[in-house]
Parts: C-alpha cells; sequence; structure tokens
C-alpha cells in the first residue's frame, strides 16, 4: 500500500502509524454532554466505501495527514494535512 | 534419453550432482527433472497419502509430483520442484515421503487400503476416544502422510529484501510479455521484465516455431539483446510474483543463489515489494491434464511439458510415446516428436473429428481408460466405440486444453469470468487496478496473438503515462486456432488423479457432493483439493468440472475458489529478510553501554534499549547483594545512573506554555525559567498515559522528559494534539532523546561530585531542588537538573551524546572517590518504592489520576487532554483500587508483583479479590521487602491487614496497608 504525504511525496504504506477515524479532529468543547464525548471517543463507522482517516508519517516527517480512501477498492483518493483541514474547520 | 543435436542446454559443459546418494550426469542448463528424464529416471517420488510412485509431470512452477529435497542439515530445503531446481556441480538432491527407500517404500501399504483413505476418512474416523488424537491419531497420520521435512536445524542461509520502482511491471517474458517490455521500453519508460524461469522467453522456449522468418528462440535472444542494452529497462530472471497488493505494488520472490553452488556472499533468496506505475500480466496459461483411471503413473506427464523437454534440453521423456489429447496441441506434440525421430506409438484424440496423423497413426473418438506399470508407465489401456485396445507405451503425453493463468488478478478480491470459448476461467479489466493482462493468461493462446496483444497493451499503459509510442512492425509467427473439446474426466471405475500433489481423486470430489459439501469451498476442504504447495494449480478447474457434473451445475455457476498470495511457496526467512536472530528488533545502545559491559554488568532490555542491570563487584555471587549494596551507597554517599534512555522533546514557540497546558493536567505557562516541574499526562478517556518532568529553559523553549517505554507514543501524541486538534498554537517539537546522554547523580554527595566536574558553582541559589540550568562541563555546554527519582539529593546532567561516554566515566571515577559509584536498574527501582514513585507498572492503562493519588494535579482552572473523561462518574471513589503500600508483617515476608489482595480471613477467589500489588522489591534501608499495590478504598484503609496471595507462585503473605511512600514522606533529603 502507498500513501502520498503532502510534504514527503508518495510512500511505502510501512512509513505510516495508522490512528483511526478522521472524526478524532473534532474534538468536542469540555462542556459538551457526555454523549456527545462518548460518540466522540468510542463510536465509528464501518464504512464500505470512502472513509476519511488520520495516519502519521511516523517514519518520516512526523505529519498527521487526513487520507479519504475507498475501503472497498482500496484506493487513495487524497491525502492533506490534518493541520490544514483542521485549520479549515472540518 | 538424451536426443542428439537438440535442446538449449550447454553439451559442453557437463554437470554432476546426486539424486539419493547416485551420481547423475546432466549439462549446464539442465533442471533436476531435465536431467533426471535423460537420465531415464522416470520414479522420482511418493505421493502424499497413498505413496504411489510417481514422476516428473510438468516442466514448470505447477509441478505437482516431482517435489524433492535439496541440501543437507542447515540447508536442507524441502518441497523443491525438480522443475525449477537448476542443476549444479555438487547439487544433493533427496526424494521425499518414503521409508525406507523411494524404490521399496513400505508406507505403500496405505495404497491397499485406499477404499478405507478416501475423502473425510481422518473426520469420520479418528473421532475416538478424543484424548486419542493429539497423542495417537495425529503422530501416525503424520509420519505416514506429507512431502517434505524440515531439519529441525537453524537456517543459515542468507536472505534479503529489496524494493524496485518502475513506470511499468511486465509479469512474463513469453510472446506476450516480451512485446510489451519492448514496446514500452522503446518509448522510454522505465520497464521492469520479471520472470521466473531461469531464461526469459516463456513457451518459446519449449516449442518449435519460427518468428519473423527465423527460429522462436533466436528471435528471444535478439528481443533479450535489445532489452539488456536499454539503461531504462532491468530484466529480472529467476524472480516469481507472487502477489499483487494495493496502488501497483508486488511481492516477487527471485531465486539469487539456488543454482549456484556455495553462496559466496550471495543471499539464497530476495523477496521483492515491486511498486509499478503500471502492469501488464503475461503469465502464460497452465496446461491441464485430464483425468482417467490410474492417470498417476511415472510417464504421464503434460504434452506441452513433453514438446519443452524436447526442444530446451533435447530430452525424450520416452522411448515410445502414446499421445491423449482433446486438443490440436497434442498432435503437436506427436509432430514434434516424429521429426525428432521419437517413436509417437498412437494419438488418442477424443474428439470425432480431430486432424490426421503426419507419420503416426491417430485413433479419433478415443478415451484413455487404464494404465498399466507400477513404477514406470509400461501400457496404456484406451477405449472407442468398438471396444477397449491396450498400447505399450513408456510414456503418455496428456493435454486437456489451457487455463489462464489468472491468479494475480485474483489478489485483491476479483473473480475471473468464464470464457465458453476457452471452457476456462479468464481475467476481467480492473480486477487489479493498473493492471491489464495479454496473451496466454488473457486466453489468447496463439503467438501472434500473444505477441499482438503484448504490443498494443503496452502502448496503451505507457500512453497513459506520458510516453510515445512510435509505430513498428508486428512480427509474424504461428496463428493456429485453438480447436478443442472440453474433456474433464474418463468415466469408469478406479482412481482417477485430480490433484495429485494431495491425492485427490474424482470420486473424493464425487463423494464431497453426495455428502452435501457442494459449494466448492466446502469441496476444497473436505477433499483438501487444491491445497497442497502447488495450490491446484493444473488440478483446480478439473475438480471444479467434476463437481458442477457432481452437482448438476454449470462450471460458471460451481465458481472457482479464492486465488490467494503466495503465487508459489515463499519461505519465510525470504519474507522475513533480515530479521533473523538479533536482527527482528532494533538494539538501542547508551553512550556508557561498552563502560557496563566492561564492568561486567548483565544488561537488560528495556523497550529497545539495552540498560544494565547491576554492577557485581568482588565477592558478590547474587544479584540482591549488588542491589542491597548499589542502594545503600545513593543513600549513604553517592550513585551515577544513565538515564539517557528516557524520552527527551525539545518543544520551542512563543504558545509552548499554552501547548503545555493543554497536554499536561497541570499548568506549565506559569513555570519560571530555569525551574522544572513534574506533570501527569492524560489519554482523551481519562486514564493517565504518561508521566515526567518539563524543564523550563527560556520563555519560549521547553524540554520534556518521558518515561523510556512511552517516548514514542508521547512524540506522537504530541504531534497528534498540535497537528490535529490545535494547529493555530504557534508551537514546535522534535525529538532529541538520541542527542543528549544524560545521568543521575544521587546520594548525599551528589553536589560535592558535581562540584569537581561542572565548570559554575553548584549550591542551593544557583540550582535549587527542581531548578535547572547550562552550564559547563570540561568546556562543553551542557544542562543540569536539580529533580530525583530516588528520594535522595540529585542532579540529571545532560551533555551532548558524543561526550556521553567520557562524561560517564568522569562521574563514575569521582563517585567510586567518595565512597559510591555506578547503580543499575534493581537499584533504581529499589530506590523509588520506597520513595513511592511511579513507573508503567503503576500506570499501565486502566489507572486514573485518582487511582494514583494525584487528582489535584488535573486543574480545575483549564481544559486539558483527558480532563473532561477523567470526570466521569466510576473513574474516582470509594470502589476505585487506590495506590498503597505494602509491608509483610506475617511469618512469610516476601512479597510478589502480579499478585491478588484479599481480606485476611476470605477465600482467595476472584469474587472476593480486593487489588493487586504492582512493584515490589526488598529495601535494604527498612531491611524488609516494600511493595506498591492498588487496593479497593486503600487510601482509607492505612494501617489494615490484608493477604497477598500469589496463585501462580504459591507465596502468601499477611501484609499492612501504608501509605505508598515509606522513605522520607516530608522530602526533606530531596530538598535539603
Amino acid at each position: 500500500m502507498r500513501l502520498t504525504c503532502p510534504r514527503c511525496g508518495e510512500r511505502d504504506r510501512r512509513e505510516f502509524y495508522y490512528q483511526g477515524d478522521a472524526v478524532a479532529l473534532n474534538r468536542p468543547d469540555p462542556e459538551a454532554s457526555d454523549v456527545v464525548w462518548d460518540d466522540y471517543l468510542h463510536n465509528r463507522d464501518n464504512p464500505a466505501g470512502v472513509t476519511r482517516d488520520l495516519w502519521y508519517h511516523e517514519g518520516g516527517c512526523g505529519a498527521w495527514i487526513v487520507v479519504t480512501r475507498n475501503t472497498l477498492t482500496h484506493e487513495v483518493l487524497a491525502t492533506e494535512l490534518a493541520s490544514d483541514v483542521k485549520e479549515a474547520g472540518a | 534419453m538424451r536426443i542428439a543435436g537438440r535442446g538449449q542446454v550447454d553439451r559442453g559443459t557437463p554437470v554432476s550432482f546426486t539424486f539419493d546418494g547416485h551420481s547423475v550426469q546432466g549439462f549446464a542448463g539442465d533442471t533436476v527433472a531435465s536431467a533426471l528424464l535423460a537420465n531415464d529416471i522416470k520414479l522420482v517420488a511418493r505421493s502424499f497419502k497413498y505413496h504411489r510412485p510417481r514422476g516428473v509431470m510438468g516442466a514448470g512452477s505447477d509441478e505437482a509430483n516431482a517435489l524433492v529435497t535439496v541440501g543437507r542439515g542447515a540447508h536442507q530445503e524441502p518441497n523443491v520442484r525438480a522443475t525449477m531446481q537448476e542443476i549444479y556441480d555438487g547439487l544433493e538432491v533427496r526424494s521425499q515421503n518414503r521409508w525406507p527407500s523411494l524404490d521399496v517404500d513400505l508406507l505403500a501399504i496405505n495404497d491397499l487400503a485406499a477404499p478405507f483413505l478416501g475423502a473425510g476418512f481422518y473426520y469420520k474416523t479418528f473421532m475416538w476416544p478424543k484424548a486419542f488424537w493429539e497423542r495417537v491419531y495425529e503422530p501416525i497420520i503424520r509420519r505416514s502422510a506429507g512431502l517434505g521435512a524440515l531439519s529441525g536445524e537453524h537456517n543459515e542461509d542468507l536472505y534479503e529484501k529489496a524494493f524496485a520502482f518502475c513506470d511499468l511491471l511486465v509479469i512474463g517474458a513469453g510472446p506476450a510479455g516480451l512485446m510489451a517490455a519492448v514496446t514500452a521500453a522503446r518509448a522510454g519508460a522505465e520497464v521492469l521484465l520479471v520472470d521466473e524461469d531461469s531464461v526469459l522467453g516463456g513457451r518459446l522456449n519449449g516449442e518449435r516455431e519460427e518468428i519473423d522468418g527465423i527460429p522462436a528462440a533466436e528471435w528471444v535472444a535478439d528481443v533479450v539483446d535489445e532489452l539488456a542494452s536499454m539503461p531504462n529497462v532491468r530484466l529480472m530472471p529467476r524472480t516469481t510474483v507472487t502477489g499483487a497488493y494495493d496502488q501497483g505494488t508486488f511481492g516477487a520472490l527471485e531465486r539469487v543463489g539456488h543454482h549456484l553452488s556455495g553462496a559466496n556472499g550471495r543471499p539464497l533468496e530476495c523477496f521483492w515489494r515491486i511498486v509499478a506505475k503500471r502492469t501488464i500480466l503475461c503469465a502464460g496459461a497452465i496446461e491441464r491434464p485430464i483425468a482417467f483411471k490410474n492417470n498417476d503413473r511415472p510417464g504421464i506427464m503434460g504434452a506441452a511439458a513433453v514438446r519443452t523437454y524436447l526442444h530446451r534440453y533435447g530430452v525424450a521423456p520416452g522411448r515410445a510415446v502414446t499421445v491423449f489429447t482433446n486438443n490440436d496441441d497434442g498432435h503437436r506434440t506427436a509432430r514434434d516428436l516424429k521429426a525428432a525421430g521419437v517413436h509417437v506409438t498412437a494419438v488418442l484424440d477424443s474428439r470425432k473429428d480431430g486432424p490426421d496423423g503426419e507419420g503416426y497413426p491417430v485413433i479419433r473418438g478415443a478415451e484413455v481408460c487404464d494404465t498399466g506399470g507400477r513404477k514406470a508407465l509400461e501400457s496404456v489401456s484406451y477405449r472407442t466405440v468398438s471396444g477397449e485396445e491396450k498400447l505399450g507405451t513408456d510414456c503418455l503425453a496428456v493435454t486437456g486444453g489451457w487455463n489462464p493463468t489468472v491468479h494475480l488478478t485474483c489478489h485483491m478480491n476479483g473473480r475471473p469470468e468464464w470464457r465458453e470459448d476457452i471452457q476456462s476461467f479468464g481475467p476481467v479489466e480492473g480486477m487489479v487496478l493498473g493492471l491489464t493482462t495479454a496473451g496466454a493468461c488473457n486466453g489468447t493462446f496463439s503467438t501472434t496473438g500473444a505477441l499482438k496483444e503484448g504490443a498494443e497493451k503496452a502502448k496503451e499503459a505507457v500512453e497513459v503515462l506520458g510516453f510515445e509510442v512510435g509505430g513498428a512492425d508486428m512480427p509474424l509467427a504461428e496463428d493456429a486456432p485453438y480447436n478443442m473439446e472440453p474433456l474433464w474426466a474418463v468415466a469408469g471405475r478406479g482412481r482417477a488423479w485430480l490433484d495429485f500433489q494431495n491425492d485427490v481423486t474424482v470420486k473424493d470430489v464425487k463423494q464431497a457432493a453426495k455428502e452435501n459439501f457442494r459449494s466448492v469451498e466446502h469441496m476444497k476442504r473436505y477433499t483438501t483439493q487444491g491445497m497442497a504447495p502447488d495450490q491446484g494449480k493444473n488440478s483446480n478447474m478439473g475438480a471444479l468440472a467434476v463437481l458442477a457434473d457432481a452437482t448438476g451445475r454449470g462450471i460458471p455457476e460451481t465458481g472457482t475458489t479464492t486465488f490467494r498470495p503466495p503465487f508459489v511457496p515463499v519461505s519465510i526467512a525470504a519474507l522475513g529478510a533480515g530479521g533473523q536472530g538479533t536482527g527482528f528488533a532494533p538494539e538501542r545502545f547508551t553512550t556508557s553501554h561498552d563502560a557496563s559491559v566492561t564492568d561486567g554488568a548483565p544488561m537488560i532490555e528495556a523497550g529497545l534499549w539495552f540498560r544494565p542491570s547491576f554492577y557485581p563487584k568482588a565477592g558478590e555471587t547474587k544479584w540482591r547483594q549488588s542491589c542491597d549494596r548499589e542502594v545503600r551507597m545513593v543513600r549513604n554517599a553517592v550513585g551515577v545512573c544513565d538515564v539517557s534512555t528516557l524520552g527527551k522533546i525539545d518543544i520551542q514557540g512563543p504558545d509552548a506554555g499554552a501547548f503545555l497546558d493543554f497536554v499536561y493536567t497541570n499548568t506549565f505557562s506559569t513555570l519560571k525559567v530555569g525551574k522544572v516541574r513534574y506533570g501527569l499526562m492524560l489519554r482523551e478517556d481519562g486514564t493517565v498515559m504518561d508521566d515526567g518532568t518539563t524543564a523550563r529553559l527560556g520563555d519560549a523553549h521547553f524540554v520534556m522528559t518521558t518515561t523510556t517505554a512511552a517516548a514514542g507514543p508521547v512524540m506522537r501524541h504530541l504531534e497528534y494534539v498540535h497537528q490535529c486538534l490545535r494547529p493555530e498554537l504557534d508551537v514546535s517539537m522534535v525529538s532529541v532523546t538520541e542527542q543528549w546522554a544524560q545521568f543521575a547523580v544521587a546520594g548525599p554527595k551528589a553536589r560535592e561530585l558535581l562540584s569537581g566536574i561542572v565548570g559554575e558553582g553548584i549550591n542551593e541559589e544557583s540550582f535549587p531542588f527542581m531548578g535547572c540550568g547550562e552550564i559547563t562541563v570540561g568546556g562543553v555546554r551542557g544542562r543540569l537538573f536539580r529533580i530525583s527519582f530516588s528520594g535522595e539529593h540529585a542532579y540529571e546532567i545532560a551533555v551532548p551524546a558524543r561526550y556521553g561516554e567520557s562524561l560517564y566515566q568522569a562521574l563514575v571515577q569521582k563517585a567510586e572517590a567518595l565512597g559510591g559509584g555506578a547503580y543499575g536498574m534493581e537499584a533504581l527501582n529499589v530506590l523509588r518504592i520506597e520513595k513511592g514513585f511511579i513507573t508503567h507498572s503503576e500506570i499501565h492503562g486502566r489507572t486514573t489520576a485518582f487511582d494514583i493519588g494525584m487528582e489535584r494535579m488535573v486543574s480545575a482552572k483549564k481544559d486539558c487532554i483527558g480532563k473532561t473523561m477523567s470526570e466521569r462518574p466510576g473513574l474516582s471513589g470509594a470502589e476505585r483500587e487506590q495506590l498503597v503500600g505494602l509491608k509483610p508483617v506475617g511469618a512469610v515476608k516476601q512479597l510478589t508483583a502480579g499478585a491478588h489482595l484479599f481480606e485476611v480471613d476470605a477465600e482467595p477467589v476472584r469474587e472476593n479479590e480486593q487489588g493487586y500489588t504492582t512493584s515490589v522489591g526488598f529495601s535494604p534501608t527498612f531491611e524488609r521487602f516494600l511493595g506498591l499495590a492498588f487496593l479497593r478504598n486503600g487510601r482509607a484503609r492505612h494501617g489494615e491487614q490484608v493477604m497477598m496471595v500469589d496463585h501462580l507462585r504459591g507465596v502468601n503473605a499477611r501484609c499492612e496497608v501504608c501509605d505508598p511512600v515509606f522513605f522520607d514522606p516530608e522530602g526533606g533529603r530531596m530538598r535539603g
């Protein structure tokens, strides 16, 4: 499997650490309800199709990356710096 | 039998090897199989289950019968296909699965018991008594069934892994592959041409045909020469692509040293990971056998394999060859043999309209119904409408048509499609993204068709990548249509083999269907069809057809089993190249490593690091003696310990303080420059993640320390928090763990020791407790931190790693002059237990700040990672198991870590469990064992007694619960 680090270019999957769903970017307000926090921490969709998740270029530049990919075809559709995504308010 | 003047082997270079101890002669370019056939050695193996005599069947990686063992001892390699093993002088080959010898195999008694050994026999028979399976049945079955064996010795051969990248990967170097490669290469694309054979050319090396008016082998040589001369082409013979993976990644096994005598530093195999922008699969097709009674005798071979032996190796596998065919290829074999002067007994063509013979008899509408000869084929019986006849023959060349080698196209969960025209499964475009197929693996069986398709597919592929392909003339070659009439199994009684490698017969598949194992996947597992090392390469199609017939469905509805990687067996040694023995995990050494080893310290692993356990002195025979001495040394004088393995993260930027406030539970933005603070870090779910100290070196400059084990995860976490949650903070960080060597100097004489080493004056003013600052050590800039993990007056001194070794030696020398010395992990652990300091034994991923008594460190004034969730009900309160100290007070004075706690009179069973011990050690300071433990509502139970029960080690000790800080609870020694 190959992933394109927005900084370093296309690299082997072994350079990356897999975190999980990119929903982790949307940290709730500290005062948000237990249900909201429970959702944020524990509840994940398991889509057959397009999914967005977080990868860390641990064996490279240290960038956290949002990877959009298709779980059925294994196509990698897009990679973006997580900080850009977060700052754009996604 | 070798035929004069034929074949591509080098007759000027004789080669000698042994088979079962007998010397066998061949020529350079021979495989074990071709050399054995040249010497009329027909019996080469015994079958898996019935120990039937077996001979060479094919000429490639699909070989089902001729598996042999190569080498001996640590170099022994079982289940090597004799058709793939090239010979060299001194090669040692042995047959397998026979006792006492290949010729006289007593286990052949299984063959007589065959009526009882059919599909499902094991499942039905060895059911009772249950306990017999492991001790009686399985050992017997394992001894009597099977293939080759490992030697049991450690594999010392060299293996390698490598990576390759290209624009176009061409898999298979037959006519389609060569045309694809040359078309793409001429356009300027980076081309990788991979083929599992030792020579390129594919079937062209095994046929008698012409391309552009010259013999095919010469055409191949010309194209290969051209490719070899191009800088943008890499040719990889002896390399089998074993699997297709995501984003154009392929696994490939290169046989680097298997064909050479003495590796001379070469690896035996190299496992490649190839990344290609586009791929063309030109893997060809595999000839399929026909099932008939006793179709497994030595001498019964594939008709195309017979042509390969004739044309490539100059070997006739028999003196009187009979051909059994359902297509025109059988006639081709007869023609070629005849032209080479080999007697062709007859062509038995199952079709009623097969072509006429060219100097050999053709019997149309004939089906082989039995064969004779025990260790070698002697006769063939065939049936026509006019009855049954018998022919004397020593070789039967069989062809049932061709199956495209679609395996790689299916590795990404794709399913092949039934093709009526070729009566087989063919690939579907797009089954592997970026991969297309050409030639016989795409069902295009004529040479002209393959050449044309190879060129066209390559043009399409590289044009997508932006290369321009010029016009070129298409070479002219054979273009015969594929005339075939399906025949899978000849009807009749008796055993007719489908899977030769696993001894599966037509009867077994029918029985599976009868017992309702009708799904192809169930049939496979019930009969073991296609499960051997060859994965049913030549047998799966036939078994499917028989199953389809037995269940009254068509073949397309029956479907295929799943094709999975690897295409050929791959040794674990090749996959794990570089990871044998200690290579499995990297090793990390501190700058004091050599000095510690010189001093006799046993090294223990901490993560990937190696750290000294203790430093034995003369007269100390037990580790406890050394450990006790080192603890006393620190308490009474001074000790030196390498703490460089702790994670060090340099954090800089105007928002560094705000960032730390967010990752730590307590506040760091208020920390003064030149001070150090202990910090606690939570996971977002409210559980403790790590702890450590962070020093403020400047307004916008902090250095964080993490525990040794969590250095990597904490670094990842910090980057995560910054980039994913708080990118607006102007801060950056980098791991400097390896850049700084850091040593703890602890004990009442610590300041005295450092005064002789550090350039600056060290006093209570310049370095108060939890102070830090820059220093010079012998002209080198370093850092000093007044922190303590022992409860003593202590410092940690850091210098750039390249000065670590000399500083360590200077520190130890000074310490020894003051009555101290180096101390290891054991003493470090006892010192911190005495002081009640926690490690990852306590913050093991299930404990909260409340559990370890640090809930007040979670600041109420600010948000931080984990704060909200740490306030959940259930993460604090009397029901929680809380950190306590334990002192043995009964007759048993020993404590053990991992033991469970119970009320004194309670039965020590799970329901009554009150907690568990996490860290224990013998304290020379208190001259007793001390322990840290988690106990339900523990902080309210100081002074109570509990029973520590270690069910595993059989230790029961009555303990008193106390505060976890045993030593100097006021902290006067640390601060003073």
